[in-house]
């Protein structure tokens, strides 16, 4: 699939005088696997939820698909899967109620079809008429990747997908990420593991406190990168402005 | 523009109410049929005007918030809720005290009374929603639909509570407020208190919003300031 | 729109929860109410249609409530936010389960009101069906935005009928009025201006929900 999947262009997002995202630029090509890193608050999420139209912009503009996104984005919707730390799973449901159920309400061709395929794919076939708050955490995971790939996305947005995983179930996702990706379908991943970052993805951008302060191929350098991500995140050491800074964060 | 208000808004609506208090308890001559306690009269019914313009504003105000979503409208729509909820509470109090000497109760259940009642408790749900919301711009959002929706809400309740009162036979007292002022003085009066409500409401929402505003202000500074250090 | 009915009628099905809720409930108010009134005073015949409408009403807070709670588990309401449909037609769909699933308490619940307090059982018993019907359908449209919204808040449980009770006022005069006369068997062309406040009622607020629901689960 040609073109460009993601083009931003000061993309801004603010909550309540808080300015989560400032003025980002980002473009992001068709089948690329991008990791976005940063530490909590650097505004990783909110960028995500922009792109899944979860959240409109309060500044900027979003194109995706080369459309630019309106009329709240169904159309975009359609063509985007976006797998979380919480699985999105009605747990009274089994796994392919709630698959059935979304992928109907994405509109797949044949979801029983689908919907049979799929839970083979993750590996859940013992579990499927079970209800979903039975399962583990690394199952219940599977179920929701999916959840985001039913109808078969060609942008797939992943926010913390490894959090509470074990080492298993981690290495079986990046694996089916890895999969998933090879079949052609763009990944946006932001993670604080930067292992699997590296295993899944060929280039990453880095936030800092809502803006994008690096970006490039991380193929091949992973001490190099660590040290230059210290170095990024940091925040000035002023010692005086380390003493407004207190003061003013207690006064309320 | 802004300073220009500061400057007027306080001395011109101090000048008018005490010209209408003045007018109130001097001026205008003692009602024949229901005493001196019809004085109340001219602070209730500018009062209740303003309580339900004030509900109109906040109606207005959370429209444009919802459908363009500057801060300044959902500032607007708050400051005059506060407003609002403090005349009413004023309608509620001064309504009982002049009822029960001139009708013998303290309450009665007609159409303008209860729908004034219901308005306050929708006033009250209205500034809760806010302080309950766990974000400040959500709780601003959720508070915008209900002024949205209490503003078309009102008219069917004021609607549903005058048939309820009048297909029911029981005591039917019509609260005719502007009949018997046949004395011009005493529509003098009450212009003058109209005109000294309306400022007293537009100085205080002012007042308020300008508050706001600098409140938030302040906030975007110290979240840059943060956010730099 | 009926994939995520169905998917609600499922869910209710499997665990009955909101279900059990609204009967309990709706019964339980029905009793205390009961003790509130002198069982052989006269007055109970006029007491009891408003008898059945707050029986009705609390349990409906309560059912309404509910229907976004099982969204916040898992945060399935980000789930549905993310498929690729109307905002508006999720909250018809909404909507249209808890209106159900009101008026199946009330099979149960109309019954048992009528046993406790000993009426006739005249031929008004389809008209108090439909006085319940054209109610709960309006209260389920403000009653859906408004428990999206309180859902959300953090003193919940409080928050909805602080908000929806006020609303309601017109629908709980109207419709204990139209169930009042139905009860007594009286003429059905008696009660047409309440009947049209009701469905008018019902129509402007499906039609505000449906355009505001956007407001109340977006961030």
């Amino acid at each position: 699939m040609p073109g460009t999947v993601i083009e931003t262009r000061e993309l801004g997002r603010r909550f309540a005088g808080v300015t989560a995202l400032h003025a980002l630029d980002l473009t992001v090509g068709a089948g690329e696997a991008v990791a976005v890193f940063g530490p909590n608050g650097a505004g990783k999420s909110t960028l995500l939820r922009l792109l899944a139209t979860l959240l409109r912009p309060s500044a900027g503009a979003l194109r995706l698909f080369e459309r630019a996104v309106n009329d709240g984005g169904a159309a975009a919707r359609r063509r985007v899967g976006f797998l979380s730390h919480q699985s999105f799973l009605y747990p009274d449901l089994t796994p392919t109620e709630n698959l059935d159920f979304y992928a109907r309400m994405f509109g797949v061709a044949r979801p029983g079809e689908r919907v049979r395929g799929l839970i083979e794919r993750v590996g859940l076939t013992g579990w499927a008429h079970r209800p979903v708050r039975t399962l583990s955490r690394g199952l219940e995971q599977r179920c929701a990747l999916a959840r985001a790939l039913v109808h078969e996305p060609d942008l797939l947005l992943l926010d913390e997908p490894f959090t509470g995983l074990d080492v298993d179930a981690s290495a079986m996702l990046a694996a089916m990420l890895r999969e998933t990706h090879a079949g052609g379908t763009t990944l946006l991943m932001t993670t604080h593991d930067m292992a699997r970052g590296f295993e899944v993805c060929r280039r990453a951008i880095v936030l800092t406190r809502g803006r994008l302060v690096w970006d490039g191929t991380i193929a091949g350098m992973p001490d190099d990168f660590e040290r230059r991500y210290h170095e990024l995140t940091q925040p000035p050491t002023d010692p005086t402005l380390s003493t407004q800074h207190s003061a003013l964060r207690t006064s309320r | 523009m802004r300073k220009l208000a500061d400057a007027i808004l306080p001395p011109v609506t101090l000048l008018v109410m005490l010209a209408a208090i003045y007018m109130v308890f001097v001026y205008v001559p003692t009602d024949k049929v229901q005493g001196i306690v019809q004085r109340i009269f001219y602070f209730h019914v500018p009062l209740a005007i303003m309580t339900f313009v004030a509900f109109g504003t906040v109606a207005v105000a959370s429209a444009l918030f919802l459908w363009r979503g500057t801060r300044a409208s959902d500032r607007v729509a708050h400051a005059a809720a506060e407003v609002g909820m403090v005349f009413c509470t004023l309608v509620l109090i001064t309504g009982p005290i002049w009822a029960r000497p001139v009708w013998g109760t303290w309450w009665t259940w007609d159409a303008r009374l209860t729908t004034t009642l219901i308005l306050w408790l929708i006033y009250a749900a209205y500034l809760m929603l806010r302080s309950f919301s766990g974000a400040a711009d959500q709780g601003a959002r959720y508070a915008a639909v209900l002024g949205v929706v209490g503003a078309v809400d009102i008219p069917i309740i004021n609607r549903s509570v005058y048939w309820w009162r009048t297909i029911h036979p029981a005591v039917l007292i019509t609260r005719e407020g502007g009949s018997g002022l046949a004395d011009p003085r005493m529509q003098a009066t009450l212009g003058v208190c109209f005109l000294a409500f309306f400022l007293l409401f537009v100085w205080l929402t002012w007042v308020r919003n300008e508050n706001m505003r600098l409140s938030d202000e302040v906030e975007t500074l110290r979240q840059q300031a943060l956010g730099h250090a | 729109m009926l994939a995520l009915l169905r998917k609600d009628l499922q869910i209710e099905f499997r665990t009955k929860e909101t279900l059990a809720a609204l009967l309990l409930l709706g019964l339980l108010t029905l009793v205390v109410l009961s003790f509130a009134f002198d069982p052989t005073s006269e007055l109970r015949g006029e007491a009891a249609p408003g008898a059945l409408w707050v029986a009705v009403i609390f349990a409906g807070v309560l059912g309404l409530n509910r229907s976004f709670l099982a969204e916040r588990e898992n945060d399935c309401l980000q789930g549905l936010l993310l498929c690729p449909v109307d905002r508006g037609t999720i909250y018809l769909a909404k909507t249209a389960g808890n209106f159900l699933f009101m008026m199946m308490a009330q099979l149960v619940i109309v019954p048992i009101f009528i046993f406790f307090f000993n009426l006739p059982v005249s031929l008004g018993l389809g008209g108090v069906f439909l006085s319940l019907a054209l109610g709960l359908l309006g209260f389920a449209a403000i009653g859906t935005l408004f428990a999206a919204i309180s859902v959300r808040t953090r003193a919940r449980e409080v928050m909805l009928p602080l908000l929806l009770l006020p609303l309601a006022v017109p629908i709980f005069i109207a419709g204990v009025k139209v169930t009042g006369h139905m009860l007594a068997g009286k003429p059905f062309a008696e009660v047409k201006p309440w009947l049209n406040l009701m469905a008018g009622f019902d129509v402007i607020f499906l039609v505000v929900g449906w355009l505001v629901f956007e407001y109340a689960v977006e961030e």
